[in-house]
């Protein structure tokens, strides 16, 4: 381990107490950002040259940033358990038996949450909720049921404190998938995230309408174009955190991010950008990853020690990593200025075009480069169109079109993510607030995903524009919390405190209505 | 309005075209909006599409955007330039537009086109959208062969039976019945409600009537009344096909000035109106 000086070491400490004594924290929140800060003094990883002036840097100059992942990975950053393999076992770590009855099955659960670690310390993936729990349903009446559903939900809201926690249903109707939603749809709590995995094949119109019902009361869920992510993943695949694609009983040992607008900036032309900077970029980044993986699956020892590898409810051969974007948006802007071409993106197609051949070139360079340990992926990276967090200024989630310049008319909208979904078998997305006009007709959202999904589209949110929940970037939060959170007071979940970040600085509560 | 003028063209004003619609049938729908009607509402919310273009010229000069010129005894309306803040509406005092666009079904159905597959079906409305039938027959049939369904939203002065050509290609009608004692629809419409009611009844025999709608308002006419005996006459029709009733609350948004203080009814009023209509046999009552 490398020498650090008594400098840092010393502004470490200072951030300690500070973190010690802060007023809006709770006690979890102070004890997962002392980890962090032990963390931080760290210095294990093997860091490529160069990393650091891409990485350590201001927002406004910074081209690769590596989420708070630290510096001594000791888990992958998300892991997706197998919990039917949990529901059928038990599992002996955690000394119990497979459940019984919906009583056990939603204990088991529960208790299974709080031992799956993930960057945020929190379980990125609460599993296929309707699959897991059918086989119960009918253990008791349906009103018994949706009462026990409900204390579930409210248990997993108040306990899990980040709204990266996801759980998937779909893509076939079930009378547990039905109660859930009515549930979610009562209690409008911004945890889980929820993924309906639809496919207009399997999934009957009835069951969609009713996700289209809840996502307006709740926010949620979001839809998965289902044949989509399983003709790239197979069908073992689960949506978790914001909307990342990963296989199940695997995970993503890391995401690192691209910051596609400064990387343009001191670029001298679009010439220097494609034969210089972004292939260098591009080359620092994978190789950082490649260590960061390197040290999780040769060093840490969690693949051989932790009970969800030892028991075989994750494989190390089921994990990949994904290669994340953003700011595809002021990336071409700046391009189009720097070479004196008119045009913005989202309303020229010749700026489009510029995104396009930008994400080829992304796409190629991930399918040349060989990760031994990304075996699930083909030894390749996933692409992923990354959300942003609280502190981006002026950088756009992934491929979308920045708020306040998005077409008049959803369809031109559409006509632009349809171009860049694509790419991202780890996960992309675009969000429609809508108009509360639109609760009478649940329809007119479902005709919209399904044309949506023929168009290779590959995941879309909505919620009600008047909606107390609602989707920040990736994950949820509550307006009435963030109001708290303003005004100086704890708030229990982490989410809020970057909702309010990305409220303040990515206008998110700005997006137009649609 | 003279109706013998659309028989001569199979084009129609346009007067605007909503790519994604939530809220003219079913589903996902682009809507379409033809200039002109035959009845003078006096809750009328969008009376800029009442009448054609004089070319008097009025608006040409007041246009911000220079959007509007005038040649040869018409206003031309660039949509390039303008920039939708709707003085020239503001300005006409005849009820019209000069931003209309003449369209033959086929490049009306090339701007439709542009939202599929997103879209489930094509709604015309307007104006009076069946002062242009031969139109709306043209364009249904390019709608129906690429798969979209094909709605009217109609004031019901077009006898239909006259026109089983435009029936064939159209999935339904959704009709208004303004109010349903003659004198009450002189009142509002300053036309008499005959031909509506017989055509309430023969769409809803065939099958085709989707819906039919009243905009509440108040004192204007007897609106239980008209509630009752409209839910009445169309509940023994269920069986050939499901029709909502859509009761309006009338608010002043839009109407002209000198009939724009009607009372706005109560939600409780409106409730009371839905009840009327459910216990007269219609299931599916919605209030907006």
């Amino acid at each position: 381990m490398r020498e650090i000086t008594m400098e840092r070491v010393n502004q470490v400490r200072d951030e300690i107490l500070e973190t010690v004594k802060s007023a809006t924290l709770t006690h979890e929140q102070k004890v997962a950002a002392l980890a962090n800060k032990a963390d931080s003094l760290m210095e294990v990883l093997k860091l490529p040259e160069g990393l650091d002036e891409l990485m350590n840097q201001p927002i406004e100059t910074k081209c690769i940033c590596d989420l708070s992942e630290g510096r001594a990975p000791l888990r992958p950053r998300y892991i997706i358990p197998d919990y039917a393999k949990f529901m059928r076992e038990g599992s002996k770590f955690l000394q119990l038996d497979p459940p019984k009855d919906l009583f056990e099955a939603l204990n088991s659960l529960l208790i299974f949450y709080k031992h799956v670690p993930s960057v945020t310390n929190f379980p990125v993936y609460l599993g296929a909720l309707d699959e897991l729990l059918e086989p119960f349903i009918d253990d008791v009446d349906e009103a018994m049921a949706k009462k026990l559903l409900k204390l579930f939900m409210i248990h997993i809201d108040r306990t899990i404190l980040d709204s990266f926690s996801h759980a998937n249903i779909g893509p076939k109707a079930t009378k547990a998938g039905r109660l859930l939603l009515e549930v979610e749809a009562e209690l409008e709590n911004a945890v889980p995230n929820l993924t309906m995995k639809y496919d207009a094949s399997i999934t009957p119109d009835d069951f969609a309408l009713q996700c289209v019902k809840t996502a307006l009361k709740s926010a949620k869920p979001s839809f998965a174009n289902h044949a989509m992510f399983s003709s790239e993943l197979t069908e073992n695949y689960v949506i978790a955190s914001c909307y990342n694609g990963l296989k199940l009983g695997g995970g993503s040992y890391t995401l690192c991010r691209m910051i596609l607008g400064n990387i343009a900036k001191r670029s001298e032309n679009l010439e220097d950008f494609r034969k210089n900077q972004l292939p260098y970029v591009m080359q620092t980044m994978a190789e950082y990853m490649d260590e960061r993986i390197r040290f999780e699956v040769e060093e840490s020892g969690f693949f051989e020690h932790n009970f969800l590898a030892r028991e075989g409810f994750i494989h190390r051969d089921q994990f990949s990593a994904m290669f994340g974007m953003v700011g595809l948006a002021e990336c071409v802007n700046i391009l189009m200025e720097k070479e004196g071409r008119a045009g913005r993106f989202g309303h020229s197609e010749e700026a489009d075009q510029l995104g396009v051949s930008i994400m080829e070139q992304i796409d190629e360079f991930n399918r040349n480069h060989v990760n031994p340990y990304c075996e699930a992926t083909g030894g390749h990276f996933l692409l992923h169109a990354q959300v942003g967090i609280s502190e981006d200024i002026e950088i756009s989630p992934g491929t979308r079109i920045p708020i306040g310049e998005e077409p008049d008319e959803l369809i031109d909208h559409l006509k632009n993510c349809a171009k860049f979904h694509k790419y991202f078998p780890s996960g992309t997305g675009d969000i429609f607030p809508i108009d509360v006009t639109v609760h009478r007709n649940p329809e007119f959202v479902l005709d919209i995903i399904k044309g949506a999904f023929s168009e290779n589209l590959r995941y879309l949110s909505f919620y009600s524009s008047d909606s107390d929940v609602i989707r920040i970037t990736g994950y949820l939060v509550k307006r009435s919390e963030i109001e708290k959170l303003e005004s100086g007071q704890a708030v229990l979940q982490d989410t809020t405190a970057l909702g309010m970040g990305a409220k303040q600085n990515g206008k998110i509560l700005q997006r137009k209505v649609r | 309005m003279a109706r013998s003028f659309s028989e001569r063209c199979a084009k129609a004003p346009v007067n605007k075209i909503i790519p994604f619609s939530s809220v003219d049938g079913p589903g996902n729908r682009t809507a379409v909006f033809l200039q002109g009607c035959n009845f003078d509402c006096r809750y009328c919310h969008n009376p800029e599409t009442r009448r054609l273009c004089i070319a008097c010229g009025d608006c040409v000069d007041r246009c911000p955007a220079k959007a509007l010129r005038l040649q040869a005894g018409e206003v031309l309306f660039d949509p390039a330039k303008c920039c939708g803040c709707d003085t020239c509406i503001r300005t006409c005092t005849y009820d019209s537009s000069p931003r209309i666009r003449w369209m033959d079904a086929q490049e009306t159905f090339a701007e439709v086109k542009k939202q599929m597959p997103y879209i489930r079906g094509v709604t015309v409305s307007g104006g009076e959208c069946t002062l242009y039938p031969q139109f709306l027959k043209e364009l249904f049939a390019l709608c129906h062969d690429a798969g979209l369904s094909t709605l009217i939203d109609s004031n019901g002065t077009l006898d239909f039976r006259a026109h089983p050509e435009l029936l064939a290609q159209t999935d339904g009608v959704m009709l208004d019945i303004k109010a349903w004692s003659r004198e009450d629809h002189e009142r509002v419409t300053g036309s008499d409600n005959e031909l509506v009611l017989r055509n309430a009844v023969y769409l809803a025999e065939r099958g085709q009537l989707t819906e039919v709608r009243t905009v509440i308002v108040p004192e204007l006419f007897d609106t239980a009344g008209t509630v009752e005996e409209t839910a009445k006459l169309l509940a023994p029709y269920r069986t050939r096909g499901e029709i909502r009733y859509k009761l309006i609350t009338y608010r002043p948004m839009g109407v002209r000035e000198q009939y724009a203080h009607s009372r706005v009814p109560q939600n409780e009023e409106m409730e009371k109106l839905r009840a009327i209509a459910i216990t007269q046999g219609l299931k599916d009552v919605v209030i907006v």
